[in-house]
């Protein structure tokens, strides 16, 4: 397929097939899940078609509607936003596999809404990746937020509910009153808001204005998690595992750093951000989120809550990572968002595995299963290990890059901060690795064996994708590395 | 026979003189048919007269062939062409959808009544937007209000009287102030035509009695257009008025009045009067950000769904009026759009409730928890008209909100304060609108609906129509914000 | 002189005492009849200020006839002016006195607080 066309088609297609869940879901519960199936596939195919023009240098662009002048609706594709569309693409097939054994296994109700939410988000999230304007990221980035509430607010119940107007209050609040004054500022001042090579910022403001439209901007794009815009992540976990494991580790999550990395480089321009030092600040934020949530995660008794408080440590790493403003750095940044993608994803995999077959959510209830469960629990170590860097996972590629960036750029905060978070990973998930596999299980927390087929099926294939991830990151580091050369000449 | 040149004539002429032939249509049913019939033509009329002027065409229409300024002038130019579409549009859209709610509150014998006083209600409304006659708006706004007052009372509810008397003794005032105005300024120039008072009240010498008809012009308006704090008595008829009553007159009504009040004031005040572009704004300003803030907050308590969406209209002709009172091509750009945003936005929020309301008596939130089960399409069309409202992007709504922003970024002083204002009230609207959201969708049902499954299929097809112009006209909205811009060019002209 | 000059304007003066008894009446009294006479009271003072002003001195009526052509008429157009607001005046009273008339049979009642406490 033409890339230029293939991008409205890729937007285009989650949509279609949202309608076809819903209109396939009146005749059958198979029928929905296949158009669900093939509806992924197709996508990726799509998605990825656009891989060899982007290799080749070029940029596919396409404006959809004029709102006014200066304001259109536009997308144009560059290495980082492909990367991040290929990302989540292909790992909706997987999460829908997986879906189908998790919905089927807990008996869930309303999976028609689940699914057709499920596809609209997905159709969100290429809208960022694709966005060739902050205009045009704006619109999906709220769109993502509003059509994943009904998947966070599943369930139904009271508890539920208030988790989840946090979680939609503080994505809309920091959407509406930072995110958007920030885009108005960025217009009002240069004119434009497209992404362009180099930033559009540089000469039209600078001073201590430079640092406070950079904290409008990540505190705005709340999706980053950076604290203390942080706590929609913890409060999102009361969605049903699936959703966690693709929206909350991978779409919504990554959709937020990708956005700031996306600001940095497109919007400031990486030469711009260096020159002005009332930027510095945001290594120290992310440093400090990265501390914080780790020692957080460190006390918490809940599975998914402990998983979520590490997913705010490690989105800080690629917001660190950005924010260090080094070619290596920049390129770990990205390689990242992919790594972490799929280590985080088998965790919450895992996670819901367990809850599928043994309903257990807390970590005191882990004892001895990884005998009863263990593909489960193999594929847990596995994106545990990629969490705390340990070669040979995906985790250890991505911060390789970003020590050597904080190198290039004698950074001793982004140094220190790394070094010792990875202590404190592995302080959080050892024990828990330790526990599943050689204490010994309690009497009567009950008789069951593996997950559902489909969700083992699911898990496994995130963990070998984790661990292939170690030996085969050329593409990805190739496709990253033109980002950087384009940016900082 | 080229009727092109008398489309404005015909834009008036055709609702009032329907409204006594829908009398006659007593067999059941046909009142409803002939009186859609006639807002269907009505928009049609001003859909023409819409494209003919973003064209760059000017009607001007001397009535009865008595050349202006001895005759009665119409004219519409691109603010009163994108004045039309909101109203008839509001009209039409009001009419087609209504007739299972209006069977449903209005007895059968009253309807051919009820219908021709909606219709004069219409007439009233789209006279007072083509005239370009300062005593022809009186007698016009007068004739709508009348026809509004028997409309609102016309239902069921009882609480619509007293609410449509204070509405009557508010209005009256109201009308009355902007009498004395014109008559001030009559008496000192002897005229009547609004080009012809730009015109001559230059000439004027002693601008004492210009001044204070600029004060009882712009309070008399302002009071019609409930600008805070003038709008006390705009909650409660809105609230008990019948469903399709509320629509009709949130999407429109108000907003006649501002139209008024800003074409008096650009045409004929600002060119004439010194420093008075200031006293405008300095007037208006305060009021509009008061306006804003306070509904907005007000309504975040308010128990009761209807009034909740009332005292929310009341904070949306804050955002209209802070527009206007920047006196700028993008402040007044952005006040226009909001108009016809709005009028989208409000216009829907208003007709799903209608849908709720075949199925529920009580319209209080706590009544319709869980509504959403048995009626999700109403529930859903609901959602993104609030998105409208709210300012999500890739609604109307948002639209509007930007261009306001954008021109509160123009101003030199306080543009900081007033971005804080609007998106606060932005997230204001959200705690509002998702108060209800979330009574819909997750709490527990308190009573059972009336009815089975979801509202009357002409109501809800109508609803998710307007519901998805809001869509359109937030991915595309070229051709309102064309007519916005040519009306605000229009009206600094004549600034000096 | 001063005294003349403010005599001179004694049409308004009326005008302006008998618009602020009518809004006065409006907004003081609580019986719903009584805010009405208040309300023609307020419209009635906009009449006299119209009928006022089209006043020429020496002026008569403005009917031409033959061999009259010269006279010095009086302004023709607030009267009929004033003609199209006193039937909008008189439909407002007639419109709100039904409505009073309906407020009764639903609340027994034709004053305002009473009406308030009721719902």
């Amino acid at each position: 397929m033409n890339p230029d066309t293939a991008i409205p088609v890729a937007i285009c297609l989650p949509l279609a097939v949202a309608v076809g869940i819903v209109l396939a879901g009146r005749i059958s519960d198979n029928l929905r899940e296949a158009v669900t199936l093939v509806g992924a596939a197709a996508l990726a195919w799509v998605v990825w078609g656009m891989l060899p023009a982007l290799f080749a240098g070029d940029r596919p662009a396409v404006e959809l509607s004029q709102l006014m002048p200066g304001l259109s609706i536009g997308f144009r594709v560059e290495p980082l936003g492909m990367l991040f569309a290929a990302l989540a693409s292909g790992l909706w097939i997987i999460n829908s596999v997986y879906s189908i054994g998790y919905m089927r296994g807990n008996r869930e109700k309303n999976q028609t809404r689940f699914y057709t939410c499920f596809a609209l988000a997905l159709a969100a999230t290429m809208g960022i990746a694709f966005a060739a304007n902050l205009f045009t990221l704006f619109l999906f980035y709220e769109m993502l937020t509003l059509s994943t509430y009904p998947l966070v607010s599943h369930k139904g119940d009271a508890a539920t509910v208030r988790s989840a107007r946090v979680y939609l209050g503080v994505l809309l609040c920091t959407s509406i009153g930072l995110f958007l004054p920030a885009i108005i500022w960025t217009y009002h001042v240069t004119g434009t808001g497209d992404f362009t090579v180099g930033g559009i910022l540089s000469g039209h403001i600078q001073g201590a204005d430079v640092g406070l439209l950079l904290a409008l901007f990540v505190f705005g794009v709340g999706k980053a998690a950076v604290m203390p815009v942080h706590r929609w992540l913890p409060a999102a976990m009361v969605a049903p595992t699936p959703v966690s494991a693709l929206l909350h580790a991978v779409a919504v999550v990554k959709a937020g750093v990708f956005t700031i990395t996306k600001i940095i480089v497109y919007v400031f321009g990486v030469d711009f951000l260096f020159s002005e030092p009332s930027s510095g600040w945001l290594v120290y934020a992310a440093a400090f989120t990265i501390i914080a949530a780790s020692l957080v995660a460190l006390r918490q008794q809940n599975l998914k809550r402990l998983l979520a408080y590490s997913t705010v440590a490690q989105l800080s790493y690629v917001v660190m990572a950005a924010a260090v403003l080094k070619p290596l750095a920049e390129v770990g940044a990205a390689i990242h968002m992919v790594a972490h993608a799929f280590g985080k994803i088998t965790l919450f995999f895992a996670a819901g595995a367990i809850y599928t077959a043994a309903k257990k959510t807390e970590l005191s209830q882990l004892r001895g299963i990884g005998r009863r469960m263990p593909w489960t629990m193999g594929a847990f170590t596995v994106g545990a290990l990629s969490m705390i860097g340990v070669p040979p996972t995906g985790g250890f590629v991505s911060k390789w890059y970003i020590l050597a960036g904080a190198f290039q750029a004698d950074n001793l905060l982004a140094i220190f901060t790394i070094i010792a978070s990875t202590a404190l990973n592995a302080a959080y998930f050892l024990p828990i690795i330790y526990m599943a596999w050689f204490a010994r299980e309690e009497s009567g927390s009950g008789d069951h064996g593996e997950a559902p087929p489909l969700v083992v099926l699911a898990l496994t294939a995130t963990a070998l994708l984790t661990l292939g991830f170690f030996f085969f990151n050329g593409p990805v580091i190739e496709l990253e590395t033109q980002l950087v050369r384009e940016a900082m000449r | 026979m080229d009727l092109t040149p008398h489309l404005p004539a015909l834009q008036v002429i055709v609702p009032m003189l329907s409204a006594p032939l829908v009398l006659l249509l007593r067999p059941r049913g046909l009142a409803w048919a002939g009186a859609a019939a006639v807002a269907v033509l009505s928009f049609c009329i001003a859909a023409s007269l819409a494209f003919a002027v973003a064209r760059g065409e000017h009607f001007g229409y001397d009535m009865g062939g008595w050349r202006a300024p001895y005759g009665i002038e119409l004219s519409v130019d691109a603010f009163s062409a994108l004045m039309l579409l909101i109203v008839t549009g509001a009209g039409a859209v009001s009419l087609l959808a209504g007739r299972p709610s209006v069977d449903l509150q209005i007895e059968q014998e009253r309807q051919p009544l009820f219908y021709a006083a909606f219709l004069l209600t219409l007439a009233g409304l789209v006279g007072i937007t083509v005239s370009a006659d300062a005593f022809n708006i009186f007698v016009f706004m007068e004739i709508s209000s009348l026809a509004s007052y028997v409309i609102i009372a016309g239902g069921p509810d009882r609480r619509a009287l007293p609410a449509v008397f204070k509405y009557l003794i508010m209005g009256t005032i109201g009308a009355t102030f902007y009498l004395i105005g014109v008559g001030l300024v009559y008496m000192m120039t002897g005229t009547l035509n609004l080009a012809d008072l730009e015109a001559r009240i230059g000439g004027v010498t002693d601008i004492n009695p210009i001044l204070m008809a600029a004060g009882f012009i712009t309070v008399g308006l302002a009071l019609k257009a409930a600008v805070f704090p003038l709008h006390v008595w705009l909650p409660n008829a809105y609230a008990h008025a019948p469903h399709m009553v509320t629509v009709f007159l949130a999407a429109c009504a108000t907003k006649v009045a501002i139209y008024v009040l800003i074409r008096f004031d650009f045409f004929v005040f600002q060119a004439n009067l010194p420093g008075h572009q200031l006293q405008f704004s300095l007037f208006l300003l305060p009021l509009a950000l008061m306006g804003i803030l306070v509904a907005s907050a007000v309504a975040m308590f308010e128990g009761h769904l209807k009034r909740l969406l009332a005292v929310s209209s009341v904070a949306q002709i804050g955002y209209i009026m802070l527009g206007a009172s920047f006196v700028s091509q993008a402040g007044l750009v952005a006040a226009f759009a909001h108009m016809f945003n709005h009028a989208l936005a409000k216009g829907g929020l208003f007709l799903a409730v209608a849908c709720l309301a075949c199925h529920y008596r009580d319209l209080r939130l706590d009544q319709l928890a869980g509504a959403a089960r048995t009626m999700p399409l109403t529930a859903a069309a609901f959602v993104v008209c609030g998105f409208s409202l709210i300012g999500i992007p890739g609604t109307a709504g948002f639209i509007s909100k930007w261009l306001l922003i954008g021109a509160a970024l123009e101003r030199d002083s306080s543009a900081f304060v007033l971005v804080a204002i609007i998106l606060a009230s932005s997230l204001m609207a959200l705690v509002y609108i998702w108060r209800v959201v979330e009574t819909l969708y997750f709490r527990p049902a308190v009573v059972e609906a009336e009815g089975p499954g979801e509202a009357p299929l002409q109501l809800l097809l109508v609803t998710w129509a307007v519901a998805l112009a809001n869509i359109g006209f937030g991915l595309f909205p070229r051709f309102p914000l064309a007519l916005s811009s040519a009306a605000a060019e229009l009206l600094l002209g004549h600034t000096r | 002189m001063k005294l003349l000059e403010l005599l001179g304007y004694f049409n308004y003066w009326v005008f302006a005492i008998v618009l602020s008894v009518g809004l006065y009446t409006v907004i003081a009294k609580v019986n719903l009849v009584k805010k009405l006479i208040g309300l023609s009271i307020f419209q009635s003072a906009v009449f006299l200020m119209y009928i006022t002003m089209d006043k020429v001195e020496g002026g008569t009526a403005p009917i031409i006839q033959k061999g009259l052509e010269n006279q010095v008429f009086s302004n023709p157009l607030p009267q009929v002016l004033i003609l199209t607001a006193i039937v909008v005046g008189v439909s407002t009273l007639a419109l709100g006195l039904a409505i009073v008339v309906r407020i009764n049979e639903c609340y027994g009642t034709i004053e305002e607080d009473e009406i308030l406490d009721a719902d």
